[in-house]
């Protein structure tokens, strides 16, 4: 590849906050790195990964905001976490994390449970947790 | 508390953090040359092994791997430790700061807060570097950042004690002694032949080049067997393990004719340039492989392009990758 030929297809993936490195030859055929701001089928897989984990995003939003899952449910799907990987982060058993998805053992969840997963979920405060139940 | 730390960025983060240590303690090294030594070509085709019901392709080696290799031929002697307490963890990050040292960690990136959140997965293999700590937040040389980040104290330690697979467990690495003479020739030469080595002699159909063209067989048969949705997970699946960040098909191969320019005007052999620009060509046909695939998944290819094609490309590729590796062995050699 050469150093003007470096593809700069910008899907904003990288939010404008680094670019990739990439090596390709100047017009001395010699190597140089180039910084690139994306590739279009790189994009695209990336972007199609996206894809299938967001339906499942909106999917766990629906059943929050209709009373059938607790936060801790959508909040899972949207760190693209399973009962397993949730688990090592709060130190729940899996038993008891099926048990926080119900709205109403969620309810009644103490501060220093919640923080748990505030910590696992990379929240600021509790009430992010709460501000999606309404709408 | 400061260090004065040139940063610079990296394809790779794991060659990258090296570099960057070692030009701390003024060791000059490019990124190519720290993969070439540290061999960080490889493929493997695994079908038995399924994430998510998709079979796993890897372009590089497992992480570590590199960094053990390069060090270990330059004779560097590196601290590497594991803490079971988070908060000792921190602690001995704080104590060697203090000293003057850098300190190399592996981290994940999920909750990596000045992240792209796009790439933010549960990747945990990352390397980063800490070389400061002022009001409570460390300075960041992160390979994949065009500038220095910052991470809080809680932040940091949330990303050294990321959960999942490869959990790094509080792992953090430094440079304690570095050798007053090296020779840089012979690091050379031993990264050429273990590349050659893993990927034109290991024996088994899985790694190296045997494997792309297993890859190749059984790839011709994905839709017929599978279907094209499922196909197109599959492919999909291989264009992102190829180029995303860190790690590489096209990518990693453009790295590895830079290494073989450079390697040609250190060892003042004329053929490792000839081979460099037949890497090149190879890169630009991992590149085309890339968009093809893009486009099957997507189901917009043109005409002429289906698996068949990119089956035959990956063959062709195999082969003329199995030619260069022999022509890098018999040069060495010679």
């Amino acid at each position: 590849m050469k150093a003007n030929e470096v593809p700069q297809d910008d899907a904003n993936l990288l939010e404008g906050k680094t670019r990739d490195v990439q090596y390709a030859l100047d017009q001395n055929g010699k190597y140089v790195t180039v910084k690139s701001v994306g590739w279009e089928p790189k994009n695209t897989a990336l972007l199609s990964a996206w894809e299938i984990e967001n339906e499942k995003i909106a999917e766990a939003l629906r059943l929050v905001q209709e009373g059938k899952k607790s936060p801790i449910y959508y909040y899972m799907k949207k760190c693209l976490m399973d009962i397993k990987l949730l688990a090592s982060y709060t130190g729940f058993s899996r038993f008891r994390i099926k048990r926080h998805f119900k709205p109403d053992v969620f309810k009644n969840l103490t501060n220093e449970k919640l923080d748990k997963y505030i910590y696992a979920f990379g929240l600021k405060e509790r009430n992010e947790l709460f501000k999606i139940i309404k709408k | 508390m400061k260090l004065e730390f040139d940063h610079k960025m990296a394809a790779h983060c794991e060659n990258g953090v090296i570099s960057n240590l070692l030009r701390f303690y003024g060791i000059d090294l490019s990124e190519p040359m720290i993969f070439g030594m540290g061999s960080g070509i490889f493929f493997s085709y695994m079908p038995f092994l399924k994430y998510d019901g998709i079979p796993t392709t890897t372009f590089r080696p497992l992480p570590g791997v590199i960094f053990r290799n390069t060090t270990k031929a330059l004779g560097i002697k590196m601290h590497v430790e594991k803490f079971r307490n988070p908060e000792k963890a921190m602690l001995s990050l704080d104590q060697n700061l203090e000293k003057g040292i850098p300190i190399g960690m592996v981290v994940g990136v999920f909750h990596l807060t000045y992240f792209p959140v796009p790439y933010r997965f549960h990747f945990n293999a990352h390397n980063i570097i800490a070389f400061g700590r002022e009001n409570g937040s460390y300075f960041i040389s992160d390979p994949v950042m065009e500038k220095i980040e910052t991470l809080t104290y809680s932040d940091l330690k949330r990303v050294r004690y990321a959960q999942g697979i490869f959990k790094p467990r509080g792992k953090m690495y430094y440079i304690e002694q570095v050798p007053t003479e090296i020779n840089y020739n012979q690091a050379i030469i031993k990264g050429l032949k273990r590349t050659v080595t893993t990927m034109v002699k290991l024996p088994g159909p899985i790694i190296g080049v045997t494997g792309m063209k297993y890859l190749s067989k059984r790839l011709r048969k994905w839709p017929t067997k599978y279907g094209h949705k499922e196909a197109g997970r599959f492919l999909g699946q291989i264009v992102r393990m190829q180029e995303e960040i860190g790690t590489g098909g096209a990518g990693f191969r453009f790295l590895f004719a830079a290494f073989l320019q450079e390697s040609a005007e250190k060892l003042q052999i004329a053929k490792l340039n000839d081979l460099s620009m037949d890497m090149t060509k190879i890169g630009d046909k991992w590149r085309e492989f890339s968009v093809i695939s893009g486009r099957l998944c997507k189901g917009r290819e043109s005409s002429g392009e289906n698996y068949d094609r990119i089956a035959d490309l990956l063959y062709e590729i195999a082969e003329d990758e199995k030619q260069l590796y022999l022509a890098i062995d018999k040069t060495i050699k010679s």
